[in-house]
């Protein structure tokens, strides 16, 4: 019995690499690169390892974005993923993540055919962790979130996972079909070969708009449908830089701890 | 969609380009043109000259639920084996300003579910609450998902709370989302803020961000539920509303409000719920709940916290750091690259993606300040900055920094230490 794999990932601008501009306050994202998002590659790398044991697994990466989230797909397809899924239309934008929920699951639905979905914890443009426990619940199916080590029995359906939590961590026993969520404890991802790249080229990469996936922009995905929506935004305010203490190291040492008593900090 | 340009007013001056955090604005000759990476984050409007983008959401007419027929604001309130989680603490506080906010006669319910765990009100009215919902049954013994997201989405159908908060525990981000979905209502991740009144908002703005308030009106009656959160790493901050459905859901970051003083023999209403669950209702079984036998990191509590970041060169540069905090009394933290470099453990990182942290004292080694570092830290009371590159971040948020060596200066501090007192006396001696 070949295992079906789904994998949702996301393109992301590498949010490590983007400073604020000390003058006009705002984000300065030039030459920002959009990645893979680091926890996605986790639950790929995951998907890869089952496919390593199991070569007749079928790896399908599934994402919502713009036109440019291919390059991602490609870079899942080169990594070893066997076809990639992206949702996009401008009716799409401004979902928050119950819509977003509902795009992802529409499109799991549409592939049909799955035993295990894989995702990273969170995307690290949101941080929100809300759209993998969401689609799981739209799609009706059990889930464990921060996923640190995963385990398939030889039955292929008993899947034995451990859950990191902040003082420890749960071992946790679930039946597929059912969702995960990745963190980067679970493995350190491959690097795409260069024999993997030129494969990539000719495996199946697939479009779909919101009509193809059957949900309606009104009140399933995008921003009129969204139930939150932005109030305000704003860039953080910087505290504002203190003094500067000069001399040697133990002249430093020494006004440090003269400062901070004066600030009765000590 | 919701985030027009007006073609007509449009001049093609590419600052809406510049100011989009999203790249989702393109140039058609000189036109501006929004595309579908467009989040309706609304920065654009804010910042175009000639009022030409619009942000056209307002004037869809929804579907509206009845929202009056929710009231009282209810925390969940998280144990682990049969011990409250301290931000649930934190939270009973923090709803009971909200719904003294909201009104008079407004109320702030923790909700305990678990298998016997009534003996946890006490803490929660001290804390705050002015009353608990318990859900007690032995299959809610351990956490489970498909458990606890069915009894609190059943009591949220039966009693209508206006607001839940959570807090973004591995346990509370794994339940509010799905709680949220089978609601179908709006769930804010992670918040680092809450208000009710506008004039609160406002104050708030004013105090602590770049945002224009002037089109806020301070004597608004509007009373939706204002959650700030950090987005795009802490590069941006964002506040959302749930405005045409119920109950308004936030996760708040633990360690971010503060606990009230707590009333002394305190008590509070008790119901006890009565929500059908049976065994098959629960698809995964915990075989077993492991305490960490490392070290546990307390970076939340800590009243001193020390942290290395890459200037620490490797691994072994935290035995300094370590030397350091057992000197001064603290913790030892951690950038996220010195976490990415295996250097030391993840339970140690500070940060969007690590702990957020509010010391009396922050001392940030050999950390360059990324912004996600920073939106971790920055409302420490005091920050020390110690790092060879004058021109790092760091410093910039620093109330003190040493442009030096850390290997030369930390060691300093250390030898020193004991002796503030002495260095004190005589730098006040010397300057009378």
């Amino acid at each position: 019995m070949a295992l079906k794999i789904i994998v949702c990932a996301k393109q992301v601008p590498d949010t490590n690499e983007i400073k604020i501009d000390p003058v006009t306050k705002t984000l300065k994202r030039e030459g920002v690169p959009a990645i893979l998002n680091h926890d996605d590659a986790n639950a790929l790398e995951e998907a890869l390892r089952i496919k390593d044991k199991y070569p007749d697994t079928y790896i399908t990466v599934i994402t919502m974005g713009p036109p440019q989230a291919v390059d991602m797909l490609r870079q899942c397809l080169a990594m070893g993923a066997d076809e990639g899924i992206l949702a996009s239309d401008r009716a799409l934008g401004g979902s928050d993540t119950w819509a977003t929920s509902n795009a992802l699951a529409a499109t799991v639905r549409k592939v049909g055919d799955y035993d295990i979905i894989f995702a990273g914890r969170q995307a690290i443009d949101g941080d929100t962790a809300q759209v993998g426990p969401q689609m799981a619940e739209k799609l009706g199916l059990p889930q464990v979130t921060y996923v640190k080590q995963f385990e398939l029995a030889e039955d292929m359906q008993t899947i034995t996972v451990h859950r990191a939590l902040e003082d420890g961590h749960e071992i946790i026993r679930i039946k597929t079909p059912c969702v995960l969520t990745a963190i980067h404890q679970l493995n350190t991802p491959r690097l795409p070969s260069m024999k993997g790249i030129m494969a990539a080229r000719k495996k199946p990469v697939s479009t779909y708009s919101a009509a193809d996936l059957g949900v309606d922009p009104d009140k399933e995905v995008g921003l009129l449908a969204s139930p939150t929506n932005v109030y305000r935004s704003f860039t953080p305010v910087p505290r504002g830089k203190g003094t500067m203490l000069e001399g040697e190291s133990n002249e430093q040492a020494e006004k440090l701890l003269i400062g901070l008593k004066a600030k009765l900090a000590i | 969609m919701a985030i027009v340009v007006i073609n007509e007013k449009c001049i093609g001056c590419k600052i809406c380009v510049k100011v989009c955090p999203f790249e989702a604005i393109d140039m058609d000759g000189k036109l501006a043109v929004i595309n579908e990476k467009c989040t309706s984050c609304k920065q654009c409007v804010a910042k175009c000259p000639k009022e030409a983008i619009e942000d056209t959401t307002a004037d869809v007419v929804q579907e509206e639920t009845d929202l009056s027929a929710y009231k009282h604001v209810w925390v969940y309130a998280e144990q682990r084996a049969g011990k409250l989680v301290n931000v649930a603490l934190e939270l009973v506080g923090e709803g009971r300003r909200l719904a003294r906010e909201i009104g008079p006669d407004v109320k702030v319910y923790a909700i305990l579910i678990g298998d016997k765990v009534d003996h946890l009100t006490s803490d929660l009215f001290a804390y705050g609450a002015d009353g608990a919902y318990i859900i007690e049954n032995d299959l809610l013994k351990n956490y489970t998902t498909d458990g606890y997201t069915k009894v609190l989405t059943d009591s949220i159908r039966k009693y209508k709370p206006e607001i839940v908060i959570f807090g973004a525990t591995h346990i509370g981000r794994d339940l509010a989302p799905r709680v949220a979905a089978r609601l179908n209502t709006g769930l804010t991740a992670d918040c680092t803020r809450l208000d009710v009144k506008v004039s609160s908002y406002i104050d708030y703005a004013n105090k602590n961000t770049t945002l224009d308030t002037s089109d806020l009106d301070p004597n608004s009656e509007e009373k939706g539920l204002k959650q700030t959160r950090p987005a795009f790493g802490g590069n941006l901050m964002a506040t959302i509303v749930c405005p045409r459905t119920r109950p308004q859901m936030s996760t708040v970051r633990p360690g971010v409000m503060s606990k009230i003083d707590p009333i002394e023999g305190a008590t509070g209403e008790i119901i006890k719920v009565d929500t059908p669950l049976v065994a098959s209702d629960i698809h995964i079984e915990v075989l077993e709940v492991v305490k960490s036998t490392k070290e546990i990191v307390s970076l939340t509590d800590a009243e001193i916290i020390c942290s290395g970041g890459r200037g620490l060169g490797g691994p072994s540069g935290f035995e300094l750091i370590k030397e350091f905090a057992d000197k001064v009394g603290g913790v030892v933290g951690s950038s996220r690259a010195a976490v990415d470099s295996g250097w030391i453990d993840h339970s140690h990182q500070v940060g969007q993606t690590g702990t957020t942290v509010k010391p009396k004292i922050y001392f940030a080694c050999g950390i360059s300040g990324a912004i996600q570092h920073l939106a971790g830290m920055q409302t420490s009371d005091i920050i020390v900055a110690i790092n060879k590159d004058p021109d790092a971040p760091i410093f910039e948020v620093a109330d003190f920094g040493i442009v030096g060596d850390l290997y030369e200066v930390v060691p300093q501090i250390i030898a020193a230490w004991d002796n503030a007192d002495k260095i004190y006396a005589d730098y006040v001696h010397a300057q009378a």
